[in-house]
């Protein structure tokens, strides 16, 4: 009995242990970026492009790599979106029941998941020297596209196939069509979609070795989906390896507003999330 | 037993899954705008043979049909049937209720609208007509566009058959649609059976003999993927033939 009580309270300690752990290097983290961050950040940062000698500790902002990140994580997305939404709906509604097309999707998304960004920044670099393309914010939204396509499909697949078979029955058994189905499913299932679009966007905007080939970079904004851009991450590091110490504090200030606008947006889809789920069942 | 006018016939109808024989040779012909139950233990078929009757078994690969089952004289498993109007020929209720993740209203005008009906005002009329009909509008009628999933589970499974009767079916296919409910809720989904049966023929599967003697006028006991005995209520449950009927039935009385 005594014993019982031990291995209780030593297995609750180990619980304890790695919650805290958790949640101290997440304040860590956050510390650290706020308050090595907080100093260089100014509007002139926010809403200023670099001037030429800015890695050298001259003027300017990163609006550039703001705009350039946001750019590519939201094409991206949505990119991505189109096309893991009917490969998901394909796999669940139309395909029987552990199908060997199906297992195969499956297994293909799972390797992909795997994979290392820079094998798809690699890749997209291939494809546009291919096209005959130059690194520009096209080039960057294909290649995150690729990247996150199979994080949205995992994700999305998961929260599908946990849908209860009645749902499907019950939707069929009024004579409806698989089509007309999948509406009904993605009502159900739609506070799981912006979950899985999230977490790809969030992917997205942080991504370093996926863009750095392929969306070029650029101190000015992009004007055109043919034009280079710059993107957040890459701001980070370009900063902190400049050997003047004001310009690697700024790269704090960057990874800040990275971390603010992703904290945003998922707070944001949060709630959104919170409002799609009012009918489900 | 031989029925005059069948609204389903069954013949023949063999299912396999995966390499189990499921349902062994069925023949059974379902009477027009009667109840008829099928009786017997966990795991004996009857939910399976429910389903084949609106082609529930097509998403799974493991599940193999031959046979025959004859809707109004047509073969609804041939090539050529058209699986969407047989499975509008009959609204199903499951043991737990599932209502569509929408509001009251949508749920009801759900079927009427992948069918065509476009039209605000005879929505409207039809929501209120099937919701009166399951005796839910006076529940409901203030809060139509609130979540279905708001409503208690006796309410919702009223909603279920609210929502399969919208598509004006011939046939209502119960598969144990009281076991989730407490007494107060199955009395009255079995008084709306009762009602029901003037203009529907009713399936229902279940394993309370109670239930089946209450509501049905035919009862068959279905055992290990076969039937055993089909026939009027009173006398398959109180002067069954076979012996294997008369041991499950023993239950109902002792």
């Amino acid at each position: 009995m005594k014993w019982k009580k031990i291995e209780e309270q030593f297995f609750k300690a180990l619980m304890i242990l790695s919650t805290v752990v958790i949640v101290a290097s997440f304040f860590l983290i956050v510390g650290t970026i706020v308050s090595k961050g907080l100093p260089s950040l100014s509007w002139e940062m926010l809403s200023e492009i670099p001037t030429g000698d800015f890695y050298m500790g001259g003027e300017g902002g990163i609006l550039n790599s703001i705009v350039g990140s946001l750019y590519i994580a939201a094409g991206s997305s949505l990119l991505a979106l189109l096309i893991s939404l009917p490969i998901v709906i394909y796999i669940n509604v139309y395909l029987k029941k552990s199908s060997w097309m199906g297992n195969l999707t499956r297994l293909g998304y799972d390797v992909l998941f795997g994979m290392p960004s820079i094998v798809y920044g690699a890749f997209g670099f291939t494809l546009m020297i291919y096209l005959g393309m130059k690194a520009s914010l096209l080039g960057g939204i294909i290649a995150v596209t690729l990247l996150i396509i199979p994080i949205m499909v995992r994700t999305m697949d998961e929260v599908v196939r946990s849908v209860p078979k009645e749902l499907f029955e019950a939707s069929y058994s009024l004579g409806a069509t698989r089509y007309e189905t999948a509406f009904v499913l993605l009502k159900q299932v739609a506070p799981g979609i912006f979950t899985a679009i999230l977490l790809a966007f969030g992917r997205g905007i942080g991504d370093v070795a996926s863009v750095m080939f392929t969306a070029g970079f650029s101190n000015d904004l992009p004007q055109s989906l043919q034009d280079p851009a710059s993107t957040l991450p890459l701001a980070v590091f370009n900063q902190l390896s400049s050997p003047v110490e004001e310009v690697q504090a700024r790269a704090y200030g960057a990874a800040l507003i990275l971390t603010i606008v992703v904290l945003l947006i998922s707070i944001s889809a949060r709630m959104m999330s919170k409002r799609l789920s009012k009918n489900k069942i | 037993m031989t029925i005059a006018t069948p609204h389903i016939s069954v013949q023949n109808l063999n299912l396999y899954y995966g390499d189990h024989h499921t349902l062994k040779n069925i023949n059974i012909d379902i009477p027009d705008k009667k109840v008829t139950s099928f009786i017997g233990p966990s795991g004996c078929g009857k939910t399976t043979l429910l389903k084949t009757f609106n082609r529930l078994h097509d998403s799974s690969l493991e599940v193999r049909v031959e046979g025959k089952v004859l809707l109004d004289g047509e073969n609804i498993y041939d090539k050529n049937a058209e699986v969407t109007s047989i499975r509008k020929k009959m609204g199903l209720l499951s043991q737990r209720p599932f209502p569509l993740p929408m509001s009251i209203y949508d749920n009801i005008a759900y079927g009427p609208r992948i069918h065509g009906e476009k039209d605000r005002h005879k929505l409207d009329e039809i929501v209120e007509r099937y919701l009166k009909d399951v005796a839910l509008w006076p529940e409901v009628k203030d809060r139509l566009k609130s979540p279905a999933s708001r409503l208690s589970i006796g309410q919702q499974q009223r909603l279920c058959l609210a929502r399969g009767l919208a598509v004006e079916p011939e046939i209502i296919l119960g598969d144990e649609p009281t076991s989730a409910l407490d007494p107060k809720s199955t009395q009255k989904i079995e008084e709306l059976f009762l009602e029901l049966k003037e203009k529907y023929t009713i399936v229902l599967v279940t394993h309370i003999l109670r239930q089946a003697r209450r509501v049905s006028d035919y009862v068959a006991f279905v055992y290990n993927g076969e039937i055993v005995e089909f026939g009027p209520t009173e006398e398959l449950l109180l002067h069954p033939k076979e012996k294997l009927t008369q041991d499950y039935v023993k239950g109902f009385f002792s």
